[in-house]
């Protein structure tokens, strides 16, 4: 037995995009275990909810998170929505779709920047960040915002995309495949890279599913899990399957994201090809009475929406569970005797986001 | 050969010069939904404080008796709510963004009145 | 969507229902609470996108034993719960012991003030 250290880790770390704080037992170079410690971000948004009225809470329950920002207001207004009984037109069904699945382009874009950032790649990292700008831009032109957008609405979208707006997020995306595919090739075939990735980090199958791993993690590990197959929003007229590595290991999670990306522009352009005409909003009168379970798929995982509401403007209870929290135990598992050097790309590997986590 | 992956594009990269905008020299181009700040038309103002009420960051304030409207730039997030629900549409979304500043800035619009009726005068 | 289903249980009953759901292969989506009067909880849990949610209402000073041996997972929810909420919850490994979050207001919340 070797000596017992015990390394802090974070809140602040040059890794680290948001501060969560990690107690690293150590014997010699191998951490024995880790002791969570979070709370630097908590700001107390399910709580607000009981200041705030609901259509106002629309623009708050966007801003938990500043990356997956319009999947939480989607599925806020989903929740509230079916609560409600409101059906929103179809249109507005697939703009919301194409702007998650953007969502989901500029999120692995930049976990791919952080992960080149974390183990010492600066210039793929800047490359990362250079294409994610592109998808940035698309959102200023379409919604007016950089990362918040604010055109999600109970009963529908607050924007329109134009026909030759449409037109032009096509060429958009056929430039940005271009050279996604230039990068992604260094994520997958350097060797470099591969040393750093390659069996860190392993996840079995059997090991993920007791730890309650969800999105890229488990699916990764094997596990055929994704809320868009159950085809909310617009994804059940869509033509895509899950993707599934079998490794478990840091390499296989940066495969199955960078595979996601392909898929999700992919998405973007059937979106395009099958998107109708017609109204983007319904009118929803009233207040809302009753609660709802919703799960979507973020880009981190699976999330829970639960709302709960009362008949007046004042929601009782909203409760967002979010996919960083339920993947904590799967990376302090993973943590277990793995070197200190790994310990940065590791806590990448589950995407965390910890403005999520704690709301 | 799967080392040196990286090699082209870095190449590419040397020739092209830099991809970002040297800003505050040069600015980037915003387009016509950007969200930047919020703007009043004071004059058509009726200031019936709807935009007070559904602000979600309390940032707006207006007062009927002074006849102004005013608006506490940090606070605001640039929402557009207030746009939306203003019935005179007097509450409009600019392009360009607020400038930086330090401390608590609050915007004061006074609308402008006569005070004597014209058959006063 | 997949359906949903909530069933009332008592606290007792807990851990012989949460049980049953391990054995049929559920995993466990979430735990959350919910503070009117007296304490809601709704543990979540998933099998083939269909939710299942058990739901148990307590008052605040009632005990509760963790499911943690059952869904080891669970212990963050747990201690979340624990700690913002002020729930008594037996037999948390590991159980932080109200030091999980870091924040600079008092806890628990559910308390009302």
């Amino acid at each position: 037995m070797g000596n017992r250290t015990i390394v802090p880790f974070g809140p602040q770390h040059p890794v680290l995009p948001e501060p969560i704080h990690l107690d690293l037992v150590l014997e010699d170079e191998t951490v024995v275990e880790a002791i969570p410690r979070i709370g630097y971000v908590h700001r107390g948004l399910e709580k607000l909810v009981e200041k705030r009225d609901f259509q106002q809470y629309t623009f708050v329950a966007e801003r938990i998170c500043g990356i997956c920002s319009f999947m939480h207001g989607m599925g806020y207004c989903m929740s509230v929505e079916s609560i409600m009984g409101a059906e929103i037109p179809e249109r507005a069904k697939f703009l919301r779709t194409i702007w998650a699945e953007f969502s989901r382009l500029h999120s692995h874009l930049m976990w791919l920047g952080l992960l080149a950032d974390a183990f010492g790649f600066e210039s793929l990292f800047m490359q990362s960040w250079k294409l994610r700008e592109q998808v940035l831009d698309v959102f200023e032109e379409t919604t007016g915002g950089r990362v918040i957008f604010s055109v999600c609405d109970i009963g529908g979208v607050r924007k329109d995309i134009n026909k030759e707006t449409l037109h032009k997020i096509l060429e958009v995306l056929d430039r940005m495949e271009k050279e996604l595919k230039e990068i992604a090739a260094v994520f997958i075939n350097d060797s470099t890279v591969k040393l750093r990735t390659r069996g860190v980090g392993k996840l079995s199958k059997q090991a993920a599913f007791d730890l309650g791993a969800l999105g890229p993690m488990a699916r990764a590990s094997g596990i055929e899990m994704d809320m868009r197959t159950q085809g909310y929003a617009a994804y059940g007229k869509l033509d895509f399957k899950p993707i599934i590595d079998e490794e478990g290991d840091c390499y296989a999670r940066t495969r199955v994201r960078i595979g996601e990306m392909f898929q999700a522009m992919d998405l973007i352009r059937q979106c395009i090809r099958l998107m109708p005409e017609g109204d983007i909003k319904v009118k929803v009168t009233g207040s809302p009475k009753g609660e709802y379970f919703t799960r979507l798929e973020q880009p981190r995982g699976e999330v829970l929406y639960y709302v709960k509401a009362n008949g007046t403007k004042f929601l009782d209870r909203v409760r967002v569970r979010t996919p960083t929290f339920a993947n904590v135990p799967a990376l302090l598992e993973t943590l277990k005797n793995c070197s200190l050097a790994d310990v940065p790309i590791l806590i990448l590997t589950i995407d965390p986001c910890i403005s999520c986590t704690e709301r | 050969m799967s080392i040196l992956r990286m090699t082209k594009t870095l190449i590419k990269n040397l020739f092209h010069g830099p991809f970002t905008v040297s800003y505050p020299i040069e600015k980037k181009e915003t387009f016509d939904r950007t969200r930047g700040s919020i703007g009043i038309s004071i004059d058509d103002c009726i200031f019936c404080g709807m935009c007070e009420r559904r602000c979600p960051t309390n940032a707006i304030h207006t007062d009927k008796a002074r006849t102004s409207w005013s608006i506490e730039r940090l606070k605001c997030i640039q929402c557009g709510y207030c746009t939306e629900v203003c019935p005179k549409k007097c509450l409009m979304m600019e392009n360009h963004y607020t400038e930086p500043s330090f401390g608590n800035v609050r915007d004061v619009h006074v609308k402008c009145t006569n005070t004597q009726s014209p058959s006063e005068s | 969507m997949a359906g949903e289903t909530l069933k009332e249980i008592s606290a007792s009953d807990l851990l012989t229902e949460t049980l049953k759901l391990k054995n049929e292969g559920y995993r466990l989506v979430a735990i959350s609470s919910t503070y009117k009067e007296e304490m809601e909880l709704t543990y979540s849990f998933d099998l083939n996108y269909e939710l299942v949610n058990l739901r148990l209402h307590i008052d605040t000073e009632a005990e509760l034993d963790s499911i943690s041996i059952i869904y080891p997972y669970s212990f963050l929810y747990e201690n979340e719960i624990k700690e913002l909420f002020g729930i008594k919850i037996n037999g948390i490994t590991p159980d932080y012991n109200n030091s999980l979050y870091k924040i600079p207001v008092k806890a628990p919340f559910g308390v009302q003030e």
